[in-house]
C-alpha cells in the first residue's frame, strides 16, 4: 500500500461558485487505477464526488478524464504512472476538454460528441440485395473495420483535439473514426456519398491537421488520425474526389513536392494546391496568406533566401521509392493491424520453466 | 407526462434489441437507461454469440448442449425457441453491420466454446458483446424518429394499477434530479444482473439488481436465484473477466505442479466443460493446496500454446487486460486467475415471450429467467438469451398494446419515490457509510455464496444480510445537490441490491441438493427425486421472501449423468 494524493476538480452548478480544486489523500497498490482512487475518496471522505464510471476494465468508455493534463480513462491509467507524469507530486484530475462541464469530471457528451457522430450517418447503409445468410467478404476487411469499431465512445480524443479547439465545428476524430468503420466495409454501399460528404465539409475530412493527439489520447488503439489519413487515401486515391476545400490538390500538391524536392518546400505547397502560383486561383489565396508570411519574415522563422529558393533536390533513393511504390498496379495500403508486426508473427517461444513452476 | 406502447427499462442488449423489434411494428417506443446505452454491460460480453449456422451442425445439438449445460434445470420448451432461431438472428446481426470475423471464404468464422460439441461461436476478436451494442445503438439512432430515448435516467418503482397489472414506472432525470412519471401500457424490464452484489465480480459497477428488485417488490416472482455463475476465469489481481475465447482458442489451465488438472473432472473437453465444472475443479485444486500466485488463490491460465499471431488478432482485449491490469504479456507468460462471480442465471420469472404473471410486465435478458440456463449457462448463451427474449419481449409487447388504451397513471407514486429521495437525503450523518455496507455485502456474499456453499455459512450470510438491510435504512449520503447525485442513487441501489442478495441466499438455503452452480457441501449429490424443479421466490405481505416452486419443463431430453 502506498498514499497518493489525488487532486480533483470539482464543480457544482447550483452552488454558484466557480470550479475548485479538492485534494484527497487515498491508500492504494501503486499498480491499481486512478479510478480506484477517486472512488476511494468518494467511498470513505466524500460521497458527492462526481465521476461517471462502470466497468472499470476499460470497455465501457464512462470515464474519460484529464489526469496530469492528458486525456484517458481513470481506470486504464495506473497511480504510479500518473504520479510519474506529475510535477507537483500530486495526481490531478479534471474534466475532458472540448465538451461542457456538467459537474465535476462528468461533461456533456450529448452536446459534442455523440452530435458528431449522429452526424456521419453511423449505420450501415448495407447493400442490396440482402443475401439470405451472411454477406461474403475478405477476412482482412473485417479485421480490419475492428479496429475502428473497437472505439468505446469515450471522448478522449475529442478532448484535445486541436482542431476542433480551434474550429468546433471540426467533425473530429471519434466520428472521422466511426466513418472508416463504414467506408473499410465492403458491405457499405455509399462508399462514395460518404467520403464526398466528407470531403465537401469545410469541418470535415480535411480539417484534421495531423497533430497526433488523438492518436496518443485513445486508450483502445483505435489510432484516428490514422483513420483520417485512410479516408483522405480512399477518397483521393480510389474515389478521385475533388473537394471545394481543396484538400484534395492539396494532398497531391503536397507529394509532388516531396518528389521534386525531396524535402517539402514550403512556399511552393500554397500555390502549388492552387494549380501554381500563376494560376488565378492561387492568388487570392496568396495574398489572404501575406499577413502570415510577413510576420513569419519578421519573426525570423523563415528568411526571405529560405522562401524563395529551395536549393534541395530529390535524390536517387528517394525517386526509386516513388517509382517502387506508384509502378505497382494497385495502391498498397501497409495496414498493421491487419498484417500484425515481424514480431507479431514470430513463432511462439516456449514459455519459461520457471514460470509454471 | 410520458406516455409509450411500450417502455423499455434498461439499453443493453436486450433492451435495444426489444426497443428495435417493438418500433418496427409500429407503436410507440421508449427506451430508459441509468448510463448511456453504449456504457450498459452487454459491452463486456467478449467471447462471441453460440448458433447453430454452420451447416454441420444442428440447432437441436446446440439445444441439448444448453439442456446438459443447465444440469436438467433449463426449461426445454424455451431451449427450443432460443437456440432454433439463433442462426436467423445472428444473420440479422450480421445484415445491419455487425462486423462477425471471417473464415477463409468470407463466411462467418466459429470458434470453440465451453460445453458446445462443436465450433458454433460466431466473434469479432474479443469485442463481441462491445461490437453488437454499438452496431444496435447504431440502428437507434437511424430510427430516433420512432424510439424516444431517455439516457441517464433512474427508474425509482415500477406503477401497478388497481387491477395489478403494470402501467408505467417512475423515474429521475439524473442531469437535473427531476422526477417524472411514464404511462404504459407495457414494461420490458432488460436493466440486466447483480453482480455488485458480490465482491469481486467480472460485473460492472451498475451491476445492481435494479429490475430484479423492482419486480419483486411490484409482486413478480423471481426463479432459480441459487444459480450465481462463478466464471473459470477471472484475472486474480482484481477480478477482471479473461474470456472463456481464450480456452476456446486452446489455452490451458494449470495447477502449482504444472498439470492440466481437468484431465481428472472432464478427460473429454478438459479445459471447455461448462464453467460450473471448470470453476469447481479450479476451486478443488486451490483449496487442497495446488493454487498458484502470492497466496495460493490461484491458477495458472496458460495462452502461450496459442500461435502469438492469432492471440493478438483473437483475444486483443486480453492481451491489452493482461498488460495493463497484471503486468503480463499472456503470449510469452501464464496469467494467474481463479474464479470469480459472473451472471445470474435466475432473475424475474417470465415465460417463452418475455411476460411475467403481472399484466404489461415482461422481462428480458440477464434481469429475466425463461429459463434457458437453468443451473448453469453456457458461455456465449449470454448474448443470444438477450437477443432472442429480447426481441421476442418487444414483438409480444407491441402486439399487445394494440388492443389497450394508455392507462391513467396519478401522481400519487411519484410523490411518494421524491420523498423517498428527500429522506435519504435527509437522514444525519450518524449510521454508516453506503460503501461499508455495500463492502460487507460483496464480501459476505463471495464468501459464503460461491462456488461450494453449506448450510452453516448460508445462514450466516443471510443474517448478514438482513442485519444490513437494516443498518442500509439509516444510512447517509454526503451529496444533497439535485445535478447528477450519484450519492443517492447509490443508496437506493444499495436497497435493490440487499433484497436481491436475500433472495440468493434463501433459494440456496432452500434447495438441498447439488446442481450445476450450486454445490451444497452438504449434499453433494443432484437428486432429481425431489429437486428436479424452480424454486421461486414472492415478496410476502410482511416483505420477507416466500419460497414455493415450479416444474421444469422437459421436451426431449430426460435428465440423465452429466459428465464432459
Amino acid at each position: 500500500m502506498s498514499e497518493f494524493t489525488l487532486r480533483l476538480r470539482r464543480y457544482d452548478p447550483q452552488s454558484g461558485e466557480p470550479p475548485y480544486w479538492e485534494s484527497h489523500t487515498i491508500e492504494l497498490e501503486p499498480h491499481r487505477s486512478v479510478l480506484e482512487g477517486i472512488l476511494q475518496a468518494r467511498g470513505r471522505f466524500d460521497g458527492s464526488i462526481g465521476i461517471r464510471c462502470s466497468c472499470r476494465s476499460a470497455i465501457c468508455g464512462s470515464c474519460g478524464v484529464r489526469i496530469n493534463g492528458q486525456p484517458g480513462l481513470a481506470c486504464h491509467t495506473h497511480l504510479d504512472e500518473a504520479l510519474e507524469r506529475s510535477s507537483d507530486g500530486m495526481i490531478s484530475v479534471e474534466p475532458m476538454g472540448n465538451m461542457p462541464v456538467i459537474r465535476d469530471l462528468i461533461v456533456d457528451m450529448d452536446a459534442v460528441h455523440w452530435k458528431k457522430i449522429q452526424a456521419v450517418t453511423p449505420w450501415l447503409l448495407a447493400r442490396e440485395p440482402v443475401p439470405e445468410r451472411e454477406y461474403l467478404v475478405d477476412r482482412e476487411a473485417m479485421v480490419d473495420v475492428t479496429q475502428s469499431m473497437a472505439c468505446i465512445q469515450c471522448g478522449a480524443c475529442v478532448s484535445d483535439c486541436l482542431a476542433m479547439e480551434v474550429d468546433p465545428d471540426f467533425i473530429g476524430p471519434a466520428a472521422l473514426a466511426k466513418s472508416y468503420r463504414f467506408v473499410g466495409d465492403p458491405r457499405d454501399s455509399e462508399h462514395t456519398e460518404r467520403l464526398t460528404a466528407l470531403s465537401e465539409d469545410p469541418h470535415g475530412l480535411y480539417t484534421c491537421t495531423h497533430c497526433f493527439k488523438c492518436v496518443d489520447a485513445c486508450p483502445k488503439g483505435v489510432n484516428p488520425m490514422g483513420q483520417i489519413m485512410r479516408l483522405r487515401r480512399i477518397a483521393g486515391s480510389d474515389h478521385h474526389i475533388e473537394d471545394r476545400n481543396n484538400g484534395y490538390r492539396h494532398e497531391h500538391a503536397f507529394v509532388d513536392n516531396v518528389r521534386r524536392n525531396g524535402l517539402l518546400h514550403e512556399a511552393d505547397l500554397l500555390p502549388d494546391s492552387y494549380g501554381g502560383k500563376f494560376n488565378p486561383r492561387a492568388v487570392p489565396e496568396l495574398i489572404a496568406s501575406m499577413p502570415v508570411a510577413l510576420r513569419g519574415l519578421l519573426r525570423g522563422k523563415i528568411t526571405l533566401r529560405k522562401a524563395l529558393t529551395h536549393p534541395h533536390k530529390a535524390s536517387k533513393e528517394l525517386r526509386a521509392i516513388f517509382e517502387r511504390i506508384e509502378s505497382k498496379p494497385e495502391r498498397y495500403e501497409l495496414n498493421l493491424y491487419v498484417s500484425g508486426t515481424d514480431e507479431d508473427n514470430e513463432p511462439n517461444e516456449p514459455a519459461p520453466a520457471e514460470a509454471i513452476a | 407526462m410520458p406516455e409509450h406502447d411500450v417502455l423499455i427499462i434498461g439499453a443493453g442488449l436486450a433492451g435495444q434489441r426489444a426497443a428495435l423489434a417493438a418500433a418496427r411494428e409500429g407503436v410507440s417506443v421508449g427506451i430508459i437507461s441509468k448510463v448511456h446505452p453504449v456504457r450498459s454491460h452487454s459491452v463486456a460480453a467478449a467471447g462471441g454469440i453460440n448458433a447453430a449456422i454452420s451447416v454441420a451442425d444442428d440447432w437441436r445439438s446446440h439445444a441439448y448442449d444448453t439442456v446438459k449445460g443447465s444440469d436438467f434445470l433449463g426449461d426445454q420448451d424455451a431451449i427450443e425457441v432460443m437456440c432454433s432461431e439463433a442462426p436467423g438472428e445472428v444473420m440479422h446481426l450480421e445484415h445491419i453491420g455487425v462486423t462477425f470475423h471471417r473464415n477463409d471464404a468470407g463466411e462467418l468464422d466459429l470458434r470453440a466454446f465451453g460445453g458446445a460439441s462443436m465450433n458454433r461461436t460466431a466473434y469479432v476478436a474479443d469485442i463481441t458483446g462491445q461490437a453488437i451494442l454499438h452496431v444496435l445503438y447504431e440502428q437507434l439512432m437511424k430510427h430516433s424518429s420512432s424510439v424516444e430515448r431517455f439516457e441517464e435516467w433512474f427508474v425509482t418503482s415500477l406503477i401497478i394499477d388497481d387491477d395489478g397489472g403494470c402501467a408505467g414506472v417512475i423515474a429521475r432525470d439524473i442531469r437535473t434530479g427531476r422526477m417524472e412519471t411514464f404511462a404504459a401500457k407495457n414494461v420490458i424490464l432488460a436493466s440486466g444482473g447483480a453482480g455488485q452484489c458480490f465482491k469481486p465480480t467480472t460485473n460492472a459497477l451498475i451491476c445492481t439488481a435494479d429490475g430484479i428488485t423492482q419486480a419483486y417488490r411490484a409482486g413478480a416472482p423471481l426463479m432459480d436465484m441459487e444459480m450465481i455463475q462463478y466464471h473459470p476465469t477471472t484475472l486474480a489481481e482484481n477480478g477482471f473477466l479473461i474470456t472463456e475465447g481464450a480456452r476456446g482458442e486452446g489455452a490451458h489451465l494449470l495447477n502449482s505442479e504444472g498439470e492440466r488438472f481437468m484431465s481428472k473432472m472432464a478427460p473429454n473437453k478438459m479445459e471447455l466443460a461448462s464453467r460450473d465444472v471448470v470453476s469447481r475443479a479450479e476451486q478443488i485444486e486451490i483449496n487442497e493446496g495446488r493454487g498458484v500466485g502470492p497466496d495460493g488463490r490461484g491458477i495458472y491460465l496458460d495462452i502461450t500454446v496459442v500461435p502469438r499471431k492469432r492471440t493478438l488478432e483473437a483475444l486483443r482485449e486480453i492481451v491489452n487486460i493482461g498488460k495493463d491490469f497484471a503486468g503480463v504479456d499472456i503470449t510469452r507468460e501464464p496469467i494467474v486467475i481463479q474464479p470469480g462471480q459472473h451472471y445470474i442465471m435466475g432473475g424475474v420469472k417470465t415465460d417463452k415471450d418475455g411476460r411475467t404473471p403481472i399484466a404489461g410486465l415482461y422481462a428480458a435478458g440477464e434481469v429475466a429467467c425463461v429459463s434457458v440456463h437453468g443451473g448453469n449457462r453456457l458461455g456465449a448463451n449470454s448474448l443470444l438469451d438477450t437477443l432472442i427474449f429480447g426481441r421476442r419481449a418487444g414483438e409480444h409487447a407491441a402486439a399487445r398494446a394494440r388492443s389497450l388504451a394508455m392507462p391513467s397513471v396519478s401522481e400519487a407514486q411519484l410523490r411518494r419515490d421524491a420523498e423517498m429521495i428527500e429522506q435519504i437525503i435527509a437522514r444525519p450523518r450518524a449510521g454508516r457509510r453506503i460503501s461499508e455496507i455495500k463492502e460487507e455485502l460483496g464480501t459476505t456474499m463471495n464468501q459464503h455464496v460461491a462456488v461450494f456453499r453449506d448450510e452453516q455459512g448460508l445462514t450466516a450470510a443471510r443474517e448478514v444480510v438482513v442485519r444490513l438491510k437494516e443498518e442500509a435504512a439509516t444510512a447517509y449520503v454526503d451529496d444533497r445537490g439535485t445535478v447528477f447525485n450519484q450519492d443517492v442513487l447509490g443508496a437506493i441501489e444499495l436497497g435493490y441490491m440487499l433484497d436481491a442478495a436475500e433472495t440468493m441466499v434463501v433459494a440456496a438455503l432452500e434447495r438441498k441438493e447439488s446442481r450445476g452452480a450450486q454445490f451444497r457441501t452438504d449434499f453433494p449429490e443432484r437428486n432429481d427425486a425431489e429437486w428436479l424443479k424452480h424454486i421461486n421466490i414472492n415478496c410476502g405481505e410482511d416483505g420477507e421472501p416466500k419460497v414455493s416452486y415450479s416444474p421444469v419443463t422437459i421436451t426431449q431430453w430426460q435428465p440423465e449423468e452429466r459428465k464432459y
